[in-house]
C-alpha cells in the first residue's frame, strides 16, 4: 500500500458521504416545503457557476472561455431566481406561525 | 490564494449547502436556511473569482449581471400558481451549463487543471455528466412547455402523453447508440470532437422522447426526478474538475429530487418505472367513459354555501383545478366567513395534489391560510369520518374510493377519505374522467353533490351567498 490515492477516488468518498448526508437531511424535510425545497435545491445546483467562472477564466477570449461566458449567465439566473423565489415563498410561510401567534 | 485555502472556503459553502436544506424541516428555520444558502452560494462565487482572478474578469461581471438581473426579475414576476413551470425552466438552465462547461472542457482541459490529452477517468466523468446535463436540458424543456400548457400550440408539449409505435424500442436503441458514442470518446486517444457532439445530440434527442409520454398528473414524479438530474449532473462536472463543493453540491440535489421522486411515486402507488415508461390512463380512458347511465345530483353554489353554513367541520380537498383556476385567494376568503360563522375550517393535502410536490402548501400559504389548519393525507385521513362536509374543488383521482377496491388501475394508491364524510361536494368544471381516466364512484353517491364550473367562479359565488 504505497503511493499516492487517485482523486478520483477521493471524490468518490464525498460522493458517497454527500449522498447519505442528502438522505437523511432531505427525509428531515417538512412536506409543506417541498416546493420552496425544489426551487433552492435548484439554486443550489446551480452551484455549477464555479465550473462556468473557471470555463471564462482564461484571459484571451476563445471558444471555450465564450462557453463559458454563457454558462455562467444561465447559471447566474438560476442562483438569483432559486434564491429570491424561495425566499419569497418562505416569507408566505413566514407572518402566521402558529407558534408566533401563540406568544 | 492556495490551493489548500480555496479547498477550505468550498468546504464553509458545501456546509452552508447543507444547513440551507436543514432548515427547511420547519417552516420557522427555512428562512434562516435559505440565508445560509445565500451565504454558501456567495463565498463560492467570490473564491472562484479570486481562483481566476488573473484571467479576465469582464466576460464573467457582464454575463453575471445580465444573469441575475433576468433571474431577479423572473421570480419577482412570476405568480405562486407558475411555479411548477418556472422550477422546470430552472432545471434546464443547469442542465445547459453543465453541457457548456463541459464541452469548454474537451475544448480546453488545461484551463480546468486537468492534463490534456485527458485521461480516461475525466473522461468517462465529462461524459457521465454532460449526458446528464443534456438529458436535464432537453426534457426540462418538454416539461416546462406541458407545464406551461404549450400543448395548443405545439404537440410536443401536449399535457396528455405522446406515445407512439415502437417508442420504448426507439429509446432504447438512442440510448444504447449514446453509450456506443459515448465508450468512443472514452477509449480515444485525441480530443474525439466527433463522437463527443454525436453523443450529445443524441442525449438531447433522449430527453425529449422520456419525458413526451409523461402525462401532466404525473408531473410531480417527473419535476422531481429532473430536479435530481439537474443535482446528478453538477455532481459529474464536479468529478471531472476534481471539485469537491460542486460534488456535494450536486450529490444533496440529486438525492432531494431522488427521494421526493420516491414519496410522489408512493402518494401515487405506482413505480417509478411505470411512470417513467407513460402513457398512463390512455387506454383505459375510452373504456371508463362509456360506462352505465348513473345519476348525479348537482346542485348550485348557493346550495353548497347553504349546506357549508350550517355544517360544523369543513374539510375543503384542494386540487389542481384550483391552481388552475387561481381560487386560492377566493378558498380563503370563503374560509373566513365560515370561520366567522363558528365552523371549522380545514385542509386537506394529497402529497401529488397539483403538478410538484408542496404545490397546493404554496399557493395556500400565498393565499394567506394559516398552515396550522393545512393538513397531510396521514394526519387527516381518519377524521373525514365525523366531518360534516367536504369541499372538493379540483381534485378527482386523489379521492376516488376506487382505490380501495381489487383490479381498478388505481388499487392501492392512498387516497384522501372524502367518501366517509356526511356530505361531499365536488366542484369540477364537467364530468370528464380525472388523469387516471376512471369513472370517480365518489360522484354519484347520494350524499355528493357536484358543483359545475370554473373552481375560482364557483367559490365566488359561495362567498356572496355566504354574506
Amino acid at each position: 500500500m504505497t503511493g499516492t490515492i487517485d482523486p478520483t477516488v477521493v471524490n468518490l468518498v464525498v460522493f458517497v458521504l454527500a449522498v447519505f448526508v442528502g438522505y437523511h437531511v432531505i427525509w428531515n424535510v417538512t412536506p409543506a416545503l417541498h416546493t420552496p425545497l425544489m426551487s433552492v435545491t435548484n439554486a443550489i445546483s446551480s452551484v455549477i457557476i464555479v465550473g462556468a467562472i473557471l470555463a471564462a477564466g482564461p484571459a484571451e477570449v476563445d471558444f471555450g472561455s465564450a462557453l463559458g461566458a454563457v454558462a455562467v449567465g444561465l447559471a447566474a439566473i438560476n442562483v438569483a431566481g432559486g434564491f429570491l423565489v424561495t425566499k419569497r415563498m418562505l416569507e408566505m410561510f413566514k407572518k402566521r406561525s402558529p407558534r408566533a401567534e401563540k406568544k | 490564494m492556495s490551493a489548500n485555502l480555496v479547498a477550505l472556503w468550498y468546504l464553509a459553502a458545501s456546509v452552508c449547502f447543507i444547513l440551507a436544506l436543514k432548515g427547511l424541516s420547519s417552516p420557522e428555520t427555512a428562512r434562516r436556511g435559505n440565508a445560509f444558502g445565500i451565504a454558501g452560494m456567495t463565498i463560492a462565487v467570490v473564491t472562484t473569482l479570486a481562483v481566476v482572478a488573473k484571467g479576465r474578469l469582464d466576460l464573467i461581471f457582464v454575463a453575471m449581471v445580465i444573469g441575475a438581473m433576468i433571474g431577479t426579475f423572473v421570480s419577482r414576476r412570476v405568480e405562486m400558481t407558475q411555479m411548477p413551470e418556472l422550477v422546470a425552466a430552472m432545471h434546464s438552465l443547469v442542465g445547459m451549463a453543465a453541457v457548456l462547461i463541459a464541452v469548454a472542457v474537451v475544448n480546453d482541459p488545461s484551463a480546468f487543471g486537468v492534463a490534456d490529452p485527458m485521461p480516461r477517468g475525466n473522461r468517462l466523468e465529462l461524459f457521465i455528466g454532460s449526458f446528464v446535463g443534456a438529458v436535464t436540458f432537453s426534457g426540462s424543456v418538454i416539461a416546462f412547455g406541458k407545464l406551461a400548457g404549450l400543448g395548443k400550440k405545439f404537440r410536443l408539449f401536449s399535457s396528455a402523453p405522446v406515445v407512439f409505435q415502437g417508442q420504448h424500442a426507439v429509446n432504447l436503441v438512442l440510448a444504447g447508440a449514446m453509450i456506443g458514442f459515448g465508450t468512443v470518446f472514452f477509449l480515444a486517444e485525441g480530443k474525439a470532437w466527433e463522437a463527443f457532439a454525436a453523443m450529445l445530440a443524441v442525449a438531447f434527442v433522449l430527453g425529449v422522447l422520456i419525458i413526451i409520454p409523461i402525462g401532466g398528473a404525473d408531473m410531480p414524479v417527473v419535476i422531481s426526478m429532473l430536479n435530481s438530474y439537474s443535482g446528478w449532473a453538477a455532481a459529474g462536472i464536479g468529478f471531472s474538475l476534481n471539485n469537491t463543493m460542486l460534488i456535494i453540491a450536486g450529490s444533496l440535489v440529486g438525492s432531494s429530487g431522488a427521494i421526493l421522486s420516491y414519496i410522489m411515486c408512493k402518494a401515487m402507488n405506482r413505480s417509478f418505472f411505470s411512470v417513467i415508461l407513460g402513457g398512463f390512463g390512455a387506454a383505459e380512458g375510452s373504456a371508463a367513459a362509456g360506462g352505465e347511465d348513473k345519476t348525479v345530483r348537482s346542485g348550485s353554489a348557493e346550495d353548497a354555501a347553504f349546506l357549508l353554513a350550517n355544517a360544523e367541520s369543513v374539510v375543503i380537498v384542494p386540487g389542481y383545478g384550483l391552481a388552475v383556476a387561481r381560487a386560492q385567494h377566493a378558498v380563503k376568503e370563503m374560509a373566513q366567513k365560515l370561520l366567522a360563522k363558528g365552523v371549522s375550517v380545514r385542509y386537506a393535502i394529497h402529497p401529488v395534489a397539483g403538478r410538484m410536490p408542496g404545490h397546493m402548501n404554496v399557493l395556500l400559504a400565498e393565499a394567506e391560510v394559516p398552515y396550522d389548519q393545512v393538513f397531510e393525507m396521514e394526519d387527516i385521513n381518519g377524521e373525514f369520518g365525523t366531518t360534516d362536509v367536504v369541499l372538493v374543488l379540483g381534485a378527482n383521482d386523489v379521492v376516488n374510493p376506487l382505490a380501495h377496491e381489487k383490479g381498478s388501475a388505481i388499487y392501492g394508491m392512498p387516497i384522501l377519505e372524502a367518501n366517509k364524510a356526511r356530505t361531499v361536494l365536488v366542484n369540477k368544471r364537467s364530468m370528464a374522467a380525472g388523469y387516471a381516466g376512471l369513472d370517480n364512484p365518489l360522484f354519484y353517491m347520494d350524499k355528493t353533490m357536484m358543483v359545475f364550473g370554473d373552481a375560482k367562479k364557483v367559490v365566488e359565488d359561495m362567498v356572496k351567498a355566504l354574506d
